[in-house]
This record gives C-alpha cells, sequence and structure tokens, in this order.
C-alpha cells in the first residue's frame, strides 16, 4: 500500500508512467470508465479548495466509482477536536482511497503513517502539493513531447511559492534542464534551494530580475502570483507588481513555441489579453489535473 | 586529577570542552543512581581540550542523542576493567524526542500526541528537518 506525500516519493520512471497513463486516458476514455467501479474515493478537505476538490471528485467519477467526504473543518468531527489519526482510522471503514487537504504541514504524512488504505496529499498548507507538480509534469509533456532538455522561466514569488519549488525538485531530475529564476530580490528562491541546484550536474540555473529580457530564450514560463503582503512595504510592491505582470507586449519576443503556464487561481499576474494566445497553456493545465488524478489513483490502487 | 577506573560500564570520550554537563543533562544521568564522573578541560591527544564521563554502571544510553549533540564522542563500553567495544559516533539519520519543532504550521503545533522527528538533511553542515514539515531544526 503507497500514498502520495511529496512528489520526490515518486521516481522518474513512476511519473512517466503515470503520464503515459493520462494522455491514454486522454486518447481512450471509453477504455477506462468501469476501471474504479465499486471504489470509493474520501475528500477529506480540512480546508477549502473548491478547484482541488472539484478535480479529485470528477476523475474518481470519470473512473466510474464514488466520492464521499467534507468540504471545510467546521463540518466535521474536527472542529470538535479529533486527531487526524482517529479521522483517518475512521475513514479507513469506508474508503478504498483517500485525498487530503490540510492547513497544518504534515498532517497527511501523519494520516498515511495511521492508514490502510493510500493516501493522497491534496495540499498540507504552504508545504507539499504533489498532485499540482503532477499536473503541471503532464502539461509540459504534452505541450513538448518530453521532460528533458528544456528551458523553465519561473517568474514571480519563488520564496514562498510552494508549487515553484516543488516543480524545480521534479524537473531537476530530468537531463538538459536549464533554469531562470525571475524575481525580484524580496522574492528570490530561497538558498538552501539554490545551494541544491547548484550541486547538480543535469541542471544549470541563472537568476535574473528581468523578466521581458529573460523571454526569448524559454521553452516553458512558470508564472506565480506576487502577493502584497510578501512586501515590507507598499511602496516596494506598487514599484515591482508591473514588472512580473505578464503582457503581450513583453511576449514580443517570445518563441513561437512558448507554453506559459499558471497554478492557477490567477489574479492579475497574466493579463487577460494573453488568454486567447495560443501558447497560454493554464486553463488546459486545470483539465490535465483531471487526468492525472485519475492516472494516480489508478496506480495507488493497483489497478492496470 | 585521578578518577579511579571503571570496573564495568561506559566511558564517553573525547567530548567538546564544555559539552560535558549538556550532555549529563540530555541524557538525564542525574536519575541514574551509579557513581558518574564528569571530567571537564582534560588535556588530550587529540584534542586541545576535552571533557569525559564516567559511569560507574552498565545503563542504557541513547547513542542518538550523544552523536547529536556531539558526533565526535567516543562510547567505550567497559567489562571487568578491559574495554569490550568502542563506537566512535556520527551523526544520527534520525532523531526522535530531543528537539522540537518551532514552526507554528506545523501540524506537531496543534497534535501534543506527536513524536518530534528530525532526519538528517545535509551531513556537511549538520542540517536536519521536521520529518512533517521540513523546517530546519533551529
Ligand atoms: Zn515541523
Amino acid at each position: 500500500m503507497r500514498s502520495l506525500i511529496g512528489i520526490l516519493d515518486l521516481s522518474t520512471e513512476e511519473i512517466d508512467a503515470l503520464i503515459r497513463v493520462a494522455e491514454d486516458i486522454i486518447a481512450n476514455p471509453d477504455a477506462y470508465r468501469e476501471k474504479c467501479k465499486g471504489k470509493k474515493l474520501a475528500t477529506l478537505f480540512f480546508e477549502p479548495s473548491t478547484r482541488t476538490r472539484l478535480s479529485f471528485e470528477a476523475a474518481m467519477y470519470e473512473l466510474g466509482g464514488n466520492v464521499l467526504g467534507f468540504s471545510e473543518a467546521t463540518s466535521s468531527s474536527v472542529a470538535k477536536g479529533e486527531s487526524v489519526a482517529d479521522t483517518i482510522r475512521t475513514v479507513n471503514c469506508y474508503a478504498d482511497i483517500i485525498a487530503m487537504r490540510h492547513p497544518k504541514e504534515g498532517a497527511p504524512l501523519v494520516a498515511s503513517a495511521k492508514s490502510q488504505v493510500p493516501v493522497i496529499n491534496a495540499g498540507d498548507g504552504g508545504h507539499n502539493h504533489p498532485t499540482q507538480t503532477l499536473t503541471d509534469l503532464l502539461t509540459i509533456h504534452r505541450e513538448k513531447g518530453r521532460l528533458c532538455d528544456l528551458t523553465v522561466g519561473f517568474c514571480g514569488d519563488l520564496k514562498f511559492g510552494r508549487t515553484v519549488h516543488s516543480l524545480i525538485e521534479a524537473l531537476s531530475r530530468y537531463t538538459g534542464i536549464r533554469i531562470v529564476l525571475i524575481s525580484p530580490d524580496e522574492l528570490r528562491l530561497p538558498e538552501y534551494m539554490q545551494n541544491k541546484l547548484g550541486s547538480l550536474d543535469n541542471v544549470t540555473f541563472t537568476e535574473t530580475k528581468n523578466l521581458e529580457a529573460a523571454i526569448p530564450e524559454l521553452d516553458i514560463l512558470y508564472m506565480t502570483r506576487v502577493q502584497k503582503e510578501r512586501f515590507f512595504n507598499e511602496a516596494d510592491y506598487i514599484r515591482l507588481k508591473d514588472s512580473y505582470i505578464l503582457t503581450p507586449e513583453k511576449l514580443t519576443g517570445a518563441k513561437p513555441d512558448l507554453s506559459i503556464l499558471h497554478p492557477l487561481p490567477r489574479v492579475n499576474e497574466i493579463s487577460v489579453a494573453v488568454d486567447d494566445d495560443p501558447r497560454a497553456c493554464y486553463f488546459r493545465q486545470a483539465l490535465n489535473g483531471k487526468f492525472i488524478r485519475m492516472a494516480l489513483m489508478l496506480m495507488l490502487l493497483d489497478i492496470q | 586529577m585521578l578518577v579511579n577506573p571503571i570496573k564495568n560500564g561506559i566511558v564517553l570520550d573525547h567530548i567538546t570542552a564544555g559539552r560535558g554537563m549538556e550532555l549529563y543533562r540530555i541524557l538525564k544521568l542525574n536519575e541514574l543512581s551509579c557513581p558518574i564522573a564528569i571530567i571537564t578541560n582534560a588535556c588530550s591527544l587529540k584534542m586541545d581540550r576535552k571533557d569525559i564521563i564516567k559511569i560507574d554502571g552498565n545503563v542504557p544510553l541513547d547513542l542518538d542523542i550523544i552523536g547529536y549533540v556531539d558526533p565526535g564522542v567516543t562510547v567505550s563500553t567497559i567489562e571487568d576493567g578491559d574495554v569490550s567495544q568502542r563506537i566512535h559516533l556520527k551523526l544520527p539519520e534520525q532523531i526522535t524526542g530531543v528537539i522540537r519543532c518551532k514552526n507554528p504550521r506545523c501540524i506537531t503545533s496543534v497534535e501534543q500526541e506527536l513524536p518530534h522527528t528530525f532526519r538528517l538533511d545535509d551531513p556537511e553542515n549538520r542540517v536536519y528537518r521536521c520529518i512533517y514539515c521540513e523546517s530546519k531544526a533551529k
């Protein structure tokens, strides 16, 4: 019995296999409609995240299974002070697989240690969110046909952005990856992550503050939100925020086959004028999230 | 300075000078009833100064805790006046119940029953991280 807590729990071979299955589901959806017949997914959302929960639930329904669970802690026994371990023991009586979101970091790890059925971390505070990373990887693979030999730009909040850290960790296991870190000084990638990247032979990275100047060399541009509360003062935020908003003008020098990704929800870091550009992948990315979750549940339930 | 040799017991040698009392406290040696000698600032061939702890009695010690506090320590077991086993410690891969996670967003901050476990992430810089939230141990 296996769980998925962080993206590095999966080997690159397993990630490649998940991508193959997801792409097969996209090509032959009918072959998968009854794969999880009689199986139940419990979505335990101790904090609300409609987008992620709907993606998991749609994934299980499309595999012919059923879904039960709760969407916020106020409606559950947690509100009465029950521990994660006790909640999991109870849910184990009803479900074949669990997707869990929790505001506290490490809660899904605690759950997986107690659970008799697979636990998928659907986000634990600002820590891990492996199915988002799998979604990003599937999107890159579908757009580019490979996960190696790519120049990938990460733009915005590289300090606190967990989706960025986790995608960088996942990609840095492939060959020929060039990473371009684009952020203001206040939101640079943490030093320990830079040190880790620096120690790898298969990855090179550069840092810049200038989005527009970095764009022409990129195959992938991964945008994230620059949040006001991350700055010490409003003046710095106002001075910097426009530099990290993607507009059609900034895309003038971009490659014709650039892929623009964003974990969503977006606020204003990508101008809506970019949405109609065929290089904008972020809405296709959301759909990919459902397919990779289908592949993941099949793998964890050991269904071929 | 002379401390009588022990017949059956444990000697913690090559303790970094000044860490002896810290180890004494962390290992809760004050709770033992057997004779214990702590020698501080002893002369050493390998190091300038060192601390030594001699425990006259065979008591179980958590080597991971000693390795975490001071990885250079040598632990010798004495039987019938002779050294029967000598272990050179190193940083333990994992430690439980020695340090606490101080990250307020960590699950351990709300669930009191959970053991506080840390895993060695970077031996060179002695970095340990909480197994739940991956915060660095301070
Ligand atoms: Zn922690």
